[in-house]
C-alpha cells in the first residue's frame, strides 16, 4: 500500500502506545492456562511494531481460546465455531489496509472448521493464523479434540480416545500455497514471541500452532515434554529464527533447518518424541489471494455507471 | 384467448393475425434449442412484442439422447401487448426428434390441435427401433388432432455444408422467423450479438443457415403468422431475472459477491463474473455454502455491505451464519433463488417452498427482512433496495427469487441509473467521545454502527449475548433489552413501507367478492386471471406482497373489504378433500399461514408444486371455483 503524504505527517503525531492500550477487560480464561501466554506474546506485539488499535482486527470462532477478541482494545470479531477463517478473510479481501489476527483452537479449526482451515491456506491471504491447541474441548467441558493423543480419557471417550491424532502441521504442510508454518509452545515466553513477531511479518497466511496447557481438562498432558528440556527442538536458521544465549543455553536440542525446505519440514513435522519449536516452513513468492485478485479498477461513481450502461445496452432492444 | 383476428390471403398463402402464440423449440440437451428459443424472443421483443420466454432443462447435463425426460429447449410466450407471464398451453412446436416432444405431451403442455414441426430424418433412420418409433408417434400425434408438418432440418442443413448437429437450430430459428413475420435483418442482428465473441466466419455460416430456414419456410409453407406489436414507449431490454439480479449487484454500490455454486441461482453468478470486475467488483467463490456467507459477513462487517446468493440447501446450511449477522447488526444481502424441496428435491423447477425458512430460519429470535422479487425487473431492482435497508438498519436482508424467474426472460424499462445507488448509507463522521457499539434508540432500536479503521469505535462483536458495549452479557435484563432492540427495527422498517396496491379496483373502492393474495413470481399468472375474470363481470382482485417480513401496513383492511380471500403459491398445502385432513390438522400454504396468523382472518388457499409456474387458465379456474362456492376446498367457518 503506497501512503499519502498526510498519512506519513499524522505517522509522525501517532501517540506511542502502550501495552495498556490493547488490554481489554481481565480474561475470563482458567489460571495458568496457555491462552493468558499467548495474549501477553501478541499484546506485546502490538505495542512493539505499534500496531494501530482501530486498525487491527482479531477474528476467531468459538471456544475458550476464541474470546482472544474481548480481550484485546482493537477491533474484534467473536463469530461462530469454526468459521474464524472464512471471516477473517472476508475482511481481507475487502479491507487489505487492516492488520487481521485469527484466533482458532483446535476443535474449532482442525474438526468443525476443517474445510475452511485447508481452503484459507490455499488462498494464502495475510492473515496471522493461531491455533490454540490445547488437545481438548474445553468450553464444552472436556471431549476429545481431533488433536487429543490416543487414548485420552475424555466425557465422550471415557475408555480413552480411539482414533490416532491429526497432526495440524502436516496437514497444513500438505496444502498446495502453505507459506508459513511454525510451532510454539505456550511455556517458552520468548520463543512464543519471536514466532508470533516472524508471523506477523510474514506476507501471507502464517499458520502458528501453540501447544498450549488446559491445566483443568488436560493438566499434564505436556508434562513429559515440560520437565525434559531435552525434548523440545529448537529450530532455527539465518532466514528464520535466531536462538539467544538464554535460550540456546536451556534447550540444547537444537537444530538448524532451512525454512524452505519443504521435504525436511515435513518430516520435522511428524517429530513424536520431540516438539519442534520455530519455524518449519516459510516461503515469501506465494501469491496472496487478496492481491491475485485485485482488479485494478479504480472504483468511482463513473466507472461504475460506464460499466453497467454498457451492460444494459446489450440487452437493450 | 388468442383465437385469430383475421385472416388475409396473399396468392395461395394466408397470414393469419394473432394476439399472442405459445411456441416451443425442443430437442435433446446440447442441441441449441435454448439458444434458438431465446434468440426468437430476443427478436420478438426487437419487433416489439410483449415475451416471455420459460427455459425447458433436464435434471443432468448431457441425458440420453432421443429420451423422454431428457427435453431442453424454450418456450416463448409472444404476445401484442406486454407480456406477464409464460401462459397457459402450447400453440406451436419445434422438436428435434419425436421423444422430446412425447415428454411434452405426457406433460399436457401442448393444446389440442397445436401446430407440431417434426425433424423427419428419423423416418428413414437405419435402425429400425427408431423408424418405428418416429412413425408411431407421427400418427399418434396426428390421431390425437395434431397438426404435424414434417420438416426436414438435417437434411437441409446438410446442403450447406453445415454440421446438422450445430446448425439445426438456426435453421429453424430461420423458419419460425419466416411463420411469424419477423423482420430477417432483426434475426440477422440478433446473431451477430449472440454470437459477437466468435470469429466472423461463425457469425456468417449461422446467417446462412438461419437465411436458409427463411428461404424453406417462403417455399413450403402456405400459412404464417402475424403478432401485431405494440411498442412500449421507453427503451425496453431483455434479461432474464438472475442477469437482472446480477446487473442490480453491479449497480447496488456492493463490490463483493460470496457464493458457492448451486442450481438455479448460480447463473447469476457466472454473468457477474464475466462483468463485475470491470466495475471494481469480485466474485468470490469461496469452499462451501457456510464460507461463502461467513466470507460476506467478514467483508460487511468491514464496512463493504456483501451479497451472498444461493438457492434452497445453501440457504439452510447459511442458517448459522445468517443469526450471527442478526446478532451482530451486521448488514447482509442472501439472494435465494428458489428451486424444489426438500433436500436436493427438484433444482431446476419452480417452487416458493422456502418462505417460512427464510422468515423464520435460524434458531432464536433471529429478524430479519424478507423480500420477494415478483418480476424480472423486480430482482433487478430488489437489490438495490436490499442493500440499503440492510445499511440503514444493520439488518440481514433477504431477497426470493424462484427458478421460473430466474430463467425466464421479458423485457422490462432500461433501467436509468442514479448515482444514489452507490452512496454508502452509513454514517462515517468521527466516532463521538463515550460511544457505545450498540447505542440502541428505545423507540427504533436502531443504533450507530463503527467499522474498524475508525479511531474511538474500537469494540469486539459477538454472537454471544451483548450488552451495549458489545460485551459478553451475564445480566438477563440485557439480553431481554438486546432482543427488544433488534426486534424494534423490524417495526422501525415497517413504519416506512405503504399499502400494497389492489390491482383490479377501477372504482378505488377495493371491495369485492375475492381477493387472492399472492407473493413472488405468481404475480403476472395472478393477474392475468384476474383481469379476464373481471372483464366477464367477476369482482375478483389481488394484491401482491413485495415484503413478507415485516408486511406491509393495510393488509388486513384490504382484506376485510372481501368477502373472502385466498392464497395462490407454488408451495405445499393439504387438500382439505383428503380423508383425514380436517380443520385441526390442515398445513396451509406459507403466505396463507402467515396472514392468518397475522390478521386473524379466514384466508384459504390453493397451491401446487408440480415444477412449473401456475398457468393463468389454472388460476382462473381455481379462482372461479371458490367464487362460486363450488371449490373443493370447503370455507372454514
Amino acid at each position: 500500500m503506497n501512503c499519502s503524504a498526510t498519512d506519513c505527517l499524522l505517522e509522525l503525531y501517532d501517540e506511542q502506545h502502550e501495552l495498556e492500550d490493547y488490554q481489554s477487560g481481565v480474561p475470563r480464561w482458567c489460571t495458568d492456562c496457555g491462552d493468558n501466554a499467548i495474549l501477553a506474546a501478541v499484546q506485546r506485539l502490538c505495542r512493539d511494531e505499534g500496531l494501530r488499535p482501530e486498525k487491527t482486527v482479531f477474528v476467531s470462532g468459538i471456544g475458550c481460546s476464541s474470546r482472544f477478541p474481548h480481550y484485546m482494545k482493537t477491533y474484534g470479531f467473536h463469530g461462530i465455531h469454526g468459521r474464524a477463517l472464512p471471516i477473517a478473510e472476508g475482511v481481507k479481501m475487502v479491507r487489505p489496509d487492516l492488520t487481521v489476527f485469527v484466533n482458532t483452537g483446535d476443535g474449532d479449526c482442525c474438526s468443525i472448521g476443517a474445510a475452511h482451515w485447508i481452503h484459507a491456506i490455499r488462498y494464502n491471504m495475510n492473515l496471522t493464523v493461531f491455533l490454540h491447541d490445547n488437545q481438548i474441548y474445553g468450553l464444552t467441558k472436556k471431549q476429545a479434540s481431533p488433536t487429543s493423543p490416543i487414548g485420552t480419557k475424555s466425557n465422550t471417550t471415557p475408555r480413552g480416545s480411539y482414533l490416532d491424532a491429526l497432526n495440524p502441521l502436516s496437514v497444513t504442510l500438505g496444502v498446495a500455497n502453505a507459506s508459513f508454518v511454525a510451532q510454539a509452545v505456550d511455556w517458552i515466553p520468548e520463543s512464543l514471541f519471536e514466532i508470533v513477531k516472524a508471523a506477523y511479518h510474514h506476507k501471507g497466511l502464517s499458520f502458528v500452532r501453540i501447544l498450549q496447557r488446559c491445566p483443568e481438562w488436560l493438566p499434564k498432558s505436556l508434562d513429559p515434554w515440560m520437565q525434559d528440556p531435552d525434548r523440545i527442538q529448537l529450530l532455527h536458521h539465518e532466514n528464520a529464527l535466531h536462538l539467544s544465549a538464554g535460550l540456546a543455553k536451556t534447550y540444547r536440542n537444537q537444530l538448524l533447518h532451512d525454512p524452505l525446505d519443504m521435504n525436511r519440514a515435513r518430516e520435522i513435522a511428524s517429530s513424536e518424541d520431540v516438539i519442534p519449536v520455530g519455524i518449519l516452513y516459510q516461503n515469501r513468492d506465494i501469491p496472496r489471494y487478496e492481491e491475485t485478485r485485485q482488479t485494478g479498477v479504480l472504483r468511482t461513481t463513473e466507472t461504475v455507471r460506464k460499466g453497467f450502461e454498457a451492460e444494459l445496452d446489450k440487452y437493450t432492444v | 384467448m388468442n383465437a385469430p383476428e383475421t385472416a388475409s390471403k396473399a396468392g395461395n398463402k394466408t397470414i393469419t393475425t394473432l394476439k399472442e402464440h405459445i411456441i416451443e423449440i425442443i430437442s435433446d440437451s446440447g442441441e441449441g434449442a435454448q439458444r434458438c428459443g431465446q434468440s426468437l424472443g430476443s427478436i420478438a421483443a426487437r419487433m416489439g412484442n410483449g415475451i416471455w420466454t420459460t427455459e425447458i432443462i433436464p435434471a443432468e447435463i448431457r441425458p440420453p439422447a432421443r429420451s423422454v425426460a431428457g427435453a431442453s429447449g424454450n418456450r416463448i410466450r409472444i404476445g401484442s401487448g406486454y407480456v406477464t407471464n409464460g401462459g397457459d398451453q402450447t400453440d406451436l412446436v419445434v422438436a428435434f426428434n419425436e421423444q422430446v416432444l412425447l415428454g411434452r405431451v405426457r406433460a399436457r403442455e401442448l393444446k389440442p390441435g397445436c401446430i407440431i414441426f417434426l425433424e423427419s430424418l428419423w423416418r428413414k433412420h437405419p435402425d429400425l427401433n427408431v423408424s418405428m418409433a418416429y412413425i408411431e408417434a407421427h400418427d399418434r400425434l396426428l390421431a390425437a388432432g395434431h397438426r404435424v408438418i414434417e420438416f426436414p432440418m438435417e437434411q437441409e442443413c446438410q446442403l450447406l455444408n453445415a454440421d446438422p448437429k450445430r446448425g439445426k437450430n438456426m435453421f429453424a430459428l430461420g423458419m419460425l422467423c419466416y411463420l411469424y413475420s419477423f423482420e430477417l435483418q432483426m434475426a440477422r442482428d440478433q446473431i451477430a450479438l449472440t454470437f459477437g465473441k466468435k470469429a466472423q466466419s461463425t457469425i456468417d455460416a449461422n446467417v446462412k443457415l438461419l437465411e436458409a430456414g427463411h428461404q424453406w419456410g417462403e417455399a413450403n409453407l402456405d400459412f404464417s403468422f402475424c403478432i401485431p406489436a405494440t411498442p412500449a414507449a421507453r427503451p425496453q431490454i431483455v434479461t432474464n431475472g438472475n442477469t437482472a439480479l446480477a446487473l442490480g449487484v453491479m449497480a447496488s454500490g456492493m463490490e463483493l459477491c460470496s457464493m458457492y455454486p448451486i442450481t438455479p441461482a448460480t447463473s447469476a453468478s457466472h454473468y457477474l463474473s464475466e462483468v463485475f470486475e470491470q466495475v471494481g467488483g469480485i466474485v468470490h467463490q469461496a469452499e462451501d455454502e457456510i464460507a461463502a456467507c461467513a466470507f460476506a459477513i467478514g467483508a460487511s462487517y468491514a464496512s463493504k455491505c456483501t451479497v451472498t446468493i444461493t438457492s434452497g440447501p445453501g440457504y439452510s446450511l447459511k442458517q448459522e451464519a445468517i443469526g450471527l449477522a442478526v446478532m451482530a447488526e451486521i448488514p447482509l444481502v442472501v439472494v435465494n433463488v428458489q428451486r424444489g424441496g426438500p433436500s436436493t428435491g427438484q433444482p431446476t423447477k419452480v417452487e416458493q417452498g422456502d418462505l417460512m425458512c427464510a422468515i423464520f430460519g435460524s434458531h432464536g429470535d433471529a429478524p430479519k427482512v424478507v423480500m420477494a422479487a415478483a418480476t424480472i425487473e423486480d430482482c433487478f431492482y430488489s437489490i438495490i433496495t436490499a442493500r440499503k435497508i440492510a445499511e440503514a438498519f444493520n439488518m440481514v436482508v433477504v431477497v426470493l427469487t424462484d427458478a421460473s424467474l430466474s430463467s425466464s426472460q421479458q423485457p422490462f424499462n432500461r433501467p436509468q441509473f442514479n448515482e444514489s445507488w452507490l452512496a454508502p448509507p452509513f454514517d462515517q463522521s468521527p466516532v463521538p467521545e463515550g460511544a457505545r457499539a450498540y447505542d440502541w434508540d428505545a423507540t427504533s432500536g436502531l443504533a450507530r454502527r463503527f467499522v474498524p479503521g475508525q479511531p474511538g469505535g474500537m469494540h469486539t462483536v459477538t454472537g454471544l449475548a451483548h450488552d451495549r458495549d458489545s460485551h459478553v452479557a451475564y445480566d438477563p435484563d440485557i439480553n431481554q433489552e438486546s432482543l427488544r432492540a433488534r426486534s424494534l427495527k423490524l417495526a422501525a422498517l415497517q413504519k416506512t413501507l405503504t399499502a400494497p396496491e389492489v390491482f383490479g379496483d377501477e372504482f378505488g373502492d377495493g371491495s369485492g367478492d375475492l381477493l387472492v393474495v399472492g407473493w413472488g413470481s405468481t404475480k403476472g399468472g395472478i393477474e392475468e386471471a384476474v383481469e379476464s375474470l373481471r372483464a366477464e363481470g367477476k369482482k375478483v382482485s389481488s394484491i401482491h406482497l413485495r415484503f413478507l417480513q415485516p408486511m406491509q401496513p393495510g393488509i388486513k383492511e384490504i382484506m376485510q373489504r372481501f368477502k373472502k380471500v385466498m392464497t395462490i403459491e407454488t408451495n405445499w398445502s393439504d387438500s382439505p378433500d383428503e380423508e383425514i385432513i380436517d380443520e385441526s390438522n390442515r398445513r396451509y400454504s406459507s403466505l396463507a399461514t402467515l396472514l392468518r396468523s397475522r390478521c386473524l382472518i379466514d384466508v384459504d388457499c390453493w397451491s401446487e408444486v408440480r415444477g412449473q409456474p401456475i398457468k393463468p387458465s389454472t388460476i382462473r379456474r381455481i379462482v372461479l371455483a371458490k367464487l362460486t362456492g363450488k371449490e373443493s376446498a370447503p370455507l372454514s367457518s
